[in-house]
Parts: C-alpha cells; sequence; structure tokens
C-alpha cells in the first residue's frame, strides 16, 4: 500500500473539520471514522496515484456534509490544508458538496442523494472490460440516502450479476424518516451481497469489514454511528 | 454561441429496407467488434436485437443490460465513462431522457465525462401505445443543459456515420431516432443542407419532418433547408441562408425548440420566425403517427396553410 507522508493524524481531524464547518450548525461527523480508516489503512491510493488506473477509488455517494471528507483529504495531502479555511466562499474548491473538477481525490462529484452506488456500478463494469481487476470501489452512503430508489437499482443488479469489485459502506446513524425494518444489511443480502455490521467508532472493526469482501459478491458495510457534538 | 460542428464520418453502408434501430444496432455492434472503448448499456429494451444478442455473446463485458432500470443504465454509462470508457446508453425516449434526465444532468456533465445517448419512439412513433411513450420534450431537455450535441436523422443512413464519429469523441451526443423516415437520406455534415432555393421565407426541416415540408411547399417559392444535426445548430449557415429575416421552423419535436436559436443568430437584422413542432397536449388519442401530425399540424396539408399564411 502506498501512503503518502500525512502532515496530520487522527487527533487532528476535529481540528480540521472546525476550519470548514461552523461546528454549531454542522456537528455531523459520523461518517470520520470510516473515512479516516479508508484513507489510512484501506484504499490503495495515494496523491501521487490519482491518476493511476490501478488505483482503489472511493465514491463518497453521501456529499452532505463533506467537512469529515475534506478535513482527510488535507490531512492525507490530496489538498492544502489552507483550503479548509476558504470553504464555500467564492473562488473556493471546497463547497457544500463535493466537485470532481475542483478537488483532488474527489472522485465523483456529490451532492444529490442516490447517484454514488449507481455511477460505481458502472465503473466496475468499466475496470473489468479494461481487464483492471485489482482495483476497489468503496461507495459511501447514508443510511437516509437507501431512501432514493437508485441505490436499489443499483443493489439490485450489483447482487444479480455478481459485481465483486463494490463495497458499499452505508453509515447508520438513524436518519431515515421510516427507518429500515430488519435492518439495512438484510437489503443487501437479498439482493445478493456479503454484508457486515460494525461499530462505526471501532477503526480494527470497520478496517475488518472494509476488507470482508469474498471475492464473488459486492460486499455491504453498515457502519452504525451517530454524530457527535465537539 | 458555439460553432464548433461535430465531425460526421462516412456514412455507414446499410440496406434500404433498414430502421434507424437496426442501423444504429449494426453500427454500435461494428463499433464494439473495432474499438475497446464502446460499451453499449441497455435496459431491457432492444436486447433481444439479433445483431446485440451476437455482440453480448462476443462481447458479454462491453453489453450490458441492467434490466428495466433506466436512471440506473444512464448512471452506470457515466460511470463507464469515469474509468475511460466510451459507453452508448440505449432505449425509449421517455425512459432514458425524461425518468433519467438527473441522472444526465449530473453523471455526464457534471462529472466532466461524456456519454452517447441513443433513444427511439421519438415523439409519438408507437402511437398506439400512448402518451407513455411519447416524449416530444426531449431535445428540448438536452437545451437546458451545456454541451450536448443533438442529432436528429431524418433515414436510417444518417445513423452510422454521426454514431461512429461520436464514437471518436469524449463528447455528450443524444441521437434521436425514428421509424419515421424520408425517403431519402441527405448526409449534412453537421450543417444546414439547401434542398431548395425560393424567394420567400427560409424554411428549415428538422430530420424526418423533410418530406412533409417538401410535400407543403411545392408550390411556393421558399428555400428549404434539412438539418439532422441540431445541437450545435449551423448558425453559420442559418444565417448565410436567412436572406429575407423570416424563418420557418418546422421540428418533429416540442413546438419552438429552437426559436432561441434562431432569434439569437439573427438578433442584428429583422426577422420573424414561425415555429411549427408538437404541440404542448397530451391529446389522450391513439391511432397512427400521421394522425399525430394533424393533430399538431405537422401533415402537409396543415403544414401548406401555415407557411403560406407566414409567407403571405
Amino acid at each position: 500500500m502506498t501512503v503518502t507522508s500525512a502532515r496530520f493524524g487522527y487527533d487532528d481531524l476535529r481540528g480540521l473539520i472546525k476550519r470548514v464547518v461552523d461546528v454549531k450548525h454542522a456537528p455531523e461527523d459520523s461518517t470520520l471514522d470510516v473515512l479516516w480508516t479508508l484513507y489510512d489503512r484501506v484504499l490503495d491510493l495515494s496523491p501521487e496515484t490519482l491518476d493511476s488506473p490501478d488505483r482503489d477509488r472511493f465514491y463518497l455517494s453521501k456529499g452532505h456534509s463533506p467537512g469529515s471528507f475534506y478535513a482527510v483529504l488535507a490531512a492525507k495531502g490530496y489538498i492544502p490544508d489552507a483550503w479548509l479555511d476558504q470553504a464555500f466562499t467564492a473562488g473556493s474548491r471546497l463547497g457544500g458538496h463535493p466537485d470532481r473538477l475542483l478537488v483532488p481525490g474527489a472522485e465523483i462529484s456529490s451532492g444529490s442523494l442516490g447517484h454514488g452506488l449507481p455511477l460505481a456500478v458502472g465503473s466496475a463494469l468499466g475496470l473489468r472490460a479494461q481487464g483492471l481487476l485489482k482495483p476497489r470501489l468503496y461507495v459511501l452512503l447514508g443510511d437516509a440516502e437507501l431512501d432514493e430508489g437508485t441505490n436499489h437499482e443499483a443493489m439490485a443488479y450489483a447482487g444479480a450479476t455478481g459485481l465483486s469489485g463494490i463495497t458499499a459502506v452505508v453509515i447508520d446513524n438513524g436518519s431515515a424518516s421510516h427507518g429500515w425494518p430488519g435492518g439495512i444489511a438484510s437489503r443487501f443480502t437479498a439482493q445478493g451481497w456479503t454484508a457486515s455490521e460494525v461499530d462505526g467508532r471501532d477503526h480494527d472493526a470497520i478496517e475488518a469489514a472494509l476488507r470482508g469482501h469474498d471475492g464473488n459478491s459486492p460486499h455491504a458495510v453498515v457502519a452504525f454511528a451517530t454524530s457527535t457534538h465537539f | 454561441m458555439t460553432t464548433s460542428l461535430p465531425r460526421i464520418g462516412d456514412p455507414m453502408r446499410v440496406p434500404n429496407t433498414t430502421t434507424m434501430r437496426d442501423a444504429f444496432i449494426d453500427a454500435a455492434a461494428d463499433l464494439l467488434d473495432i474499438d475497446p472503448r464502446v460499451a453499449v448499456v441497455l435496459a431491457d429494451i432492444s436486447v433481444g436485437h439479433e445483431r446485440f444478442a451476437q455482440a453480448a455473446a462476443e462481447h458479454p463485458d462491453r453489453v450490458l443490460n441492467v434490466g428495466i432500470r433506466e436512471a440506473l443504465m444512464v448512471s452506470a454509462a457515466g460511470g463507464l465513462a469515469l474509468t475511460g470508457m466510451r459507453p452508448i446508453a440505449h432505449s425509449y425516449a421517455p425512459f432514458l431522457v425524461e425518468r433519467a434526465y438527473e441522472q444526465i444532468k449530473l453523471d455526464f456533465e457534471h462529472q466532466g465525462v461524456g456519454g452517447i445517448l441513443v433513444s427511439v419512439g421519438a415523439s409519438y412513433d408507437w402511437s398506439q401505445g400512448g402518451y407513455t411513450h411519447f416524449s416530444p420534450g426531449d431535445v428540448a431537455l438536452f437545451d437546458t443543459m451545456p454541451g450536448w450535441t443533438v442529432h436528429v436523422p431524418g433515414h436510417p443512413k444518417e445513423v452510422g456515420g454521426p454514431l461512429r464519429a461520436a464514437a471518436l469523441t469524449d463528447d455528450k451526443v443524444y441521437m434521436r431516432l425514428s421509424t419515421i423516415a424520408n425517403a431519402a437520406p441527405h448526409q449534412t455534415a453537421g450543417r444546414l443542407s439547401l434542398i431548395k432555393s425560393g424567394d420567400g421565407p427560409l424554411v428549415i426541416a428538422v430530420g424526418p419532418a423533410l418530406d412533409n415540408v417538401l410535400l407543403a411547399t411545392a408550390g411556393m417559392s421558399v428555400s428549404v433547408a434539412y438539418a439532422n444535426t441540431v445541437r450545435p445548430f449551423d448558425v453559420e449557415g442559418l444565417r448565410a441562408l436567412a436572406h429575407t429575416g423570416e424563418v420557418v421552423l418546422v421540428e418533429p419535436y416540442l413546438e419552438g425548440t429552437s426559436t432561441r436559436v434562431v432569434a439569437e443568430a439573427l438578433l442584428d437584422r429583422p426577422q420573424r420566425t414561425l415555429a411549427i413542432g408538437v404541440k404542448r397536449a397530451d391529446l389522450h388519442k391513439y391511432g397512427t403517427p400521421a394522425d399525430h401530425d394533424r393533430w399538431h399540424g405537422l401533415d402537409p396539408a396543415s403544414l401548406s396553410e401555415r407557411i403560406a399564411a407566414f409567407a403571405r
């Protein structure tokens, strides 16, 4: 795994997030530990390999509240941390939803819910068609985002056709208006995916779940994490 | 306004009996054979066509049927493009364009990638199917988004060339196929093609509307120009041909779709424009495409009357 010299560590992340968002109004950080574990331990990706066809891809589908995402990108050297201080201003590359044309490391532009997993299905197909079997596609979604029907189109198709290069990570902070009786993981396993449920704050458990794919089926990780005010 | 025009390749050799859909499928299958970047994404429509079935057997990783999931089909096309592939997504126009409109908006342009979308069904090709299968508003919807090239072929032999040219680029390209076709093909290289000259208004016939326009204007001293690439519109050609400042647009989709383009192109001269196309109306009627032409004023008799009244 290639890892660049990180200029910030995990303990710096909350300080970086505070530079991006008014934490009184946007305390969302339920994605933070999954994002950190992905970039620190799992993704075969670095600022130097962003154009490599063989890189792992991370698609942030849930583009809302991207403070944690920007903080991790800054900590890992994808973007200058000075950008954080200018977020949302005219001329800033960092906005309320990430734009892949503006943010190195943002593999997709997101914000409208329900696009990341369908895009990842296409990218998994594209990588397979080019014989690129090593890269893995990680997609981060929220439990409320799963309300969008397009996710279920992608889940059904990816499961039925064994698109094994995809790992969907659903951060479950209980924000879906009508919940998911029986659990989110069951929605995936019923469609032919493997699935793990994990404490969304436990880095070792998250890492094990993110590496839990069996090579035959797409894999889902449901990470339970409530937002913390800090 | 852009004046750059798409590169158009040689027309594909296709038999006279073929439909636009057949011509598209043949051309796409040929592209699959020769260009490893090309992938076709389908949502059950046309999957059973013999050449697609054959291509799917030969290129299982690049002929992809997602089932009846048009939003996924369009997003997956965008996702393919993100990996450097050249996707061609194809379905019935209302499902490809109207159902998946946000996917078209966000999963190509906003991601900084291109793709080729090819529809069948047009405004009311399957008239017996009714309004659910009509898509008169598709070209207008592409007009809400930046940078799309829009081809409206008028004949099966006008399909393969633009498709092949599009495959060589990373552009965003929409092709609107129809079962209605003119008797003869016209290769335009993306420009307005002058069919006949007269003293009166310039009548611009788009795609399959040409033959009705020629019948309607048979006794009139008007100019008739043909367009099968409407975005980008051939502004230079329009300015050169619209001597009188009087323009009649005959478009086989939503009436007035190109009025803005004509108005902007002729901003520096006195002008009048008559837009003829499919009305903003759900008629709740079946019948034949010719019936719908008549109800919307696109049949030769109605066209003749409206153009003559405008030219007076």
